[in-house]
């Protein structure tokens, strides 16, 4: 290990406001303001959630004020196909990206990955403030497609070729829309790989003495594996985003086929691949799944582990399984693609590593089910909404089985149930791990505590309601409803239209229940009961610091680590664990047999 | 120049823990007799550790347009071939004979920031000479470009020219963020505050420029 004053960030505490809030390299607030911009984006997303919901439900309704957003995609407040179309497009866009992505990685690790380490500051701050501010930047691209041209894209968070290079003849939103759209995303990556650069040289080169790899948190392990998936898929996906605007400005024809007709206009490209798109896409896309729940896995192992006062049955298997999730989700990518036409035998090639990924999804949730059994969980909202991920996790994930094979695919591709799959097992249970996060770490972030009844109020109205929503979301696949569409008009839809307007309320509800989530949050910044530096018990490096943390994490202190990450049900001078950076010797449950 | 600190540490074997019955991660690990295996590790400055990290990054970025490339040749047919500018393996030649020079550079700035050899030259020289090579293969990319042009091909005349100027536009752009790397060293160098890793890692990346440039011309060789 290093003295890290040698290689550490070598920069002063700000004097000036905009040095210290706004174009800061100080970590702690780059996370704050990644937290900020994922809390802003969840938010605008969950609202255009609600308004496709309410379309879908009953279809002719008119959502006051919503013309003054688009005056030709909702006029007299009723959303055209074109315009729910944009703001599925938005939603998922905006959801995976600047949410799942943002928050559980960008936020939280950036925040505690190098107090975690026992570091001073990322190796490279100056990357680091960039990295929040192009993705801050890519965020605007993306807004700024709501009030440009014709509005944003209508093709989906995935912008399927041929849709996303034929420009304004595909629809609203496919000319300036695509654009922005791929502006953003593109800067989104720029933003990531200079995070992924942080967090990994502060892995590998900022530990402490003593912090070897096997003895960091599972959360920084979680952060540590999630950035290497993310240079390797954000590396990918920025160069298709470059070709698609290439295709749009500058006339050329990487993803539009031949003497394609749209709108009655041949298009003058030629000879471009639609699944040349689908592969430099999914490339990324599937990793990107893990990279929304690696960091969640990692989050809710550090907090459970916190709550039930023992270790994993395995900590090491839990950091492998991690690991082979990472590699693994780029040999599944093709399983997105088994409606594209594909060879059957590319078909087989890319199901059996998709079932053989479920072996340590497997692992890593009997892990936490085994370890969890027999111990005195301390319920509070942090472990609650871990226990949630778990369930989202497991619920999500066995429709995975299906999906995983070819022909059951095929039919289910187009439908609800995947919708319903991929919202429980990538977005809900991402974004629980979030909130987990939140209640968890907001002491040391904030120095205040956060209230624990409003906690529990969120938890239970956010599960209960994300199961009132997305459970039936598999019903409605398997009996046949496709997705995507924007009315239910075809005869066998219209007795599931019941099934949506419950599904309605649902969200509402359960959107509703998430500013209870924003009070708690707000009101406990502000007025929330001061937070000791340790409120949790808990042993890793964060705990060990001032709440909140001084401006280089430890007071001009190197820690010296001494122990695993989590030493508990043990008997120490303060209590049932030790510290990382206690050197006190301590008696194990094993020693005492 | 910053050192490293190498030593393990020095942890008082009376404030170990116990390790008669430890394992499985779910005791202590530190070892008995204070030096622990992890603290003995070395590991390199981030420096050293991040120009690996961008190196991975570029390489998949390259990996995917050569794949876009491969496929979108394979799967359509208004392919059209045409003869690369020769000037392109003149600007490969600049671009080796850069890489050598880099390297001479590194070395005299080795001596001469470790004063083995009094009187020796200032090593600034062959990185000015690196540095003059680097931009004549980029003023050279741009006169292949404008030769195309002359022909009559442009980025949207086809598939072929489009993957031409888009692969040779993305390693120039690479390419000159080598020579500001470049630069950097050389105010370093100039100031007296040059660190090691901070040449060796601006090394690194541009040797990296060329052994990339040469795949990318056999690439477009075979291809186009």
């Amino acid at each position: 290990m290093h003295d890290t004053s040698v290689h550490a960030a070598q920069h002063h505490a700000p004097t000036t406001f905009i040095r210290k809030h706004v174009f800061s390299l100080d970590h702690k607030v780059i996370g704050k303001q990644y937290y900020v911009l994922a809390l802003v984006a969840a938010f605008v997303g969950m609202f255009l959630s609600w308004l496709m919901r309410l379309h879908l439900a009953w279809t002719n309704l008119a959502i006051p004020g919503l013309q003054l957003l688009s005056s030709s995609g909702a006029p007299g407040g009723v959303i055209t196909p074109e315009y729910y179309l944009q703001l599925m497009t938005m939603h998922g866009t905006i959801m995976v990206f600047f949410v799942l992505t943002t928050a559980p990685f960008a936020a939280f690790g950036n925040y505690f990955l190098p107090i975690q380490v026992g570091a001073e500051d990322m190796p490279f701050p100056h990357f680091n403030m960039m990295s929040f501010w192009v993705t801050f930047t890519g965020f605007l691209f993306l807004m700024a497609s709501f009030f440009v041209g014709d509005g944003p894209t209508l093709g989906g968070w995935t912008q399927y070729a041929p849709l996303n290079a034929v420009g304004s003849v595909g629809g609203p939103g496919q000319g300036s829309g695509v654009v922005l759209w791929a502006i953003s995303i593109a800067l989104f990556c720029v933003g990531q790989l200079l995070g992924a650069l942080n967090f990994i040289t502060t892995t590998l080169d900022l530990r402490v003495k003593g912090m070897s790899l096997m003895r960091l948190p599972l959360s920084a392990w979680g952060w540590f594996i999630t950035s290497c998936v993310g240079l390797t898929a954000f590396a990918v996906l920025m160069p298709a985003c470059i070709l698609v605007i290439l295709d749009h400005v500058a006339g050329t024809s990487f993803f539009v086929p031949s003497g394609l007709v749209m709108n009655d206009q041949v298009l003058p490209h030629s000879g471009g691949s639609t699944l040349l798109w689908q592969h430099l896409f999914w490339f990324f896309g599937h990793p990107e799944v893990y990279i929304a729940i690696i960091p969640g896995m990692g989050i809710v192992s550090h907090i459970l582990i916190t709550n039930m006062r023992k270790p994993m049955l395995s900590q090491r298997v839990l950091i492998y399984s991690f690991g082979a999730l990472a590699i693994l989700s780029y040999m599944v990518y093709g399983h997105h693609m088994f409606v594209s036409g594909m060879n059957p035998y590319s078909s087989l090639a890319f199901s059996f590593p998709t079932l053989v990924i479920t072996i340590p999804s497997t692992i890593i949730v009997l892990i936490w089910t085994f370890s969890l059994y027999g111990s005195k969980l301390r319920i509070n909202s942090a472990s609650l909404f871990s226990l949630g991920f778990i369930s989202m996790f497991v619920s999500g994930g066995v429709s995975g089985f299906f999906l995983a094979q070819p022909s059951i695919d095929i039919m289910l591709h187009a439908t609800y149930f995947v919708v319903g799959h991929f919202h429980m097992v990538m977005g809900v249970a991402a974004m629980f791990g979030i909130f987990a996060g939140t209640y968890f770490w907001f002491p040391k972030m904030a120095g205040r505590m956060m209230d624990e009844t409003l906690g529990k109020v969120h938890f239970w109205l956010s599960f209960v309601g994300t199961y009132c929503i997305f459970m039936p979301f598999h019903y409605l696949g398997m009996a046949g409803n496709v997705r995507r569409y924007s009315t239910f008009v075809d005869d066998f839809l219209q007795p599931l239209i019941p099934v949506h307007r419950f599904i309605t309320v649902a969200a509402l509800i359960t959107g509703a229940a998430q500013l209870v989530f924003l009070y708690n949050l707000i009101h406990s910044r502000f007025a929330g009961a001061p937070a000791p530096d340790n409120p949790w018990e808990a042993t890793s490096l964060e705990w060990s610091t001032a709440t909140p943390p001084p401006f280089d994490n430890f007071g001009g202190k190197h820690p010296v680590v001494y122990h695993d990450p989590f030493q508990y049900g043990v008997k120490s001078s303060v209590g049932d664990y030790v510290m990382q950076t206690s050197p006190e010797q301590v008696a194990t449950e094993h020693d005492e047999k | 120049m910053a050192t490293t600190v190498h030593e393990p540490p020095q942890i008082d074997p009376s404030r170990l823990p116990d390790r008669k019955h430890s394992g499985n991660g779910w005791k202590n690990i530190v070892p008995e007799n204070g030096s622990s295996r992890v603290a003995l590790d070395y590991s390199p400055p981030p420096t050293s550790t991040a120009i690996w990290v961008v190196l991975f990054a570029v390489t998949m970025m390259f990996a995917a347009f050569s794949s876009a490339l491969i496929v979108r040749k394979g799967s359509s047919m208004d392919w059209q071939s045409f003869t690369l500018p020769s000037i392109l393996y003149f600007n490969t030649f600049l671009l080796l004979v850069s890489s050598v020079t880099l390297e001479v550079a590194r070395r005299r700035v080795a001596t001469f920031m470790g004063g083995l050899r009094v009187g020796e030259e200032h090593p600034a020289r062959w990185l000015y000479i690196t540095l003059g090579l680097g931009s004549l293969f980029v003023a050279g990319q741009y006169v292949a470009w404008r030769q195309l042009n002359a022909q009559g091909l442009y980025l949207a005349t086809n598939p072929s020219s489009s993957f031409f100027y888009l692969l040779t536009a993305v390693h120039a752009v690479h390419v000159l963020g080598g020579l500001s790397g470049l630069v950097y060293v050389i105010s370093k160098l100039n100031k007296g505050t040059l660190k090691r890793n901070t040449l060796v890692a601006a090394a690194r990346y541009w040797h990296f420029m060329g052994v990339l440039w040469v795949y990318l011309i056999v690439l477009l060789w075979i291809k186009l």
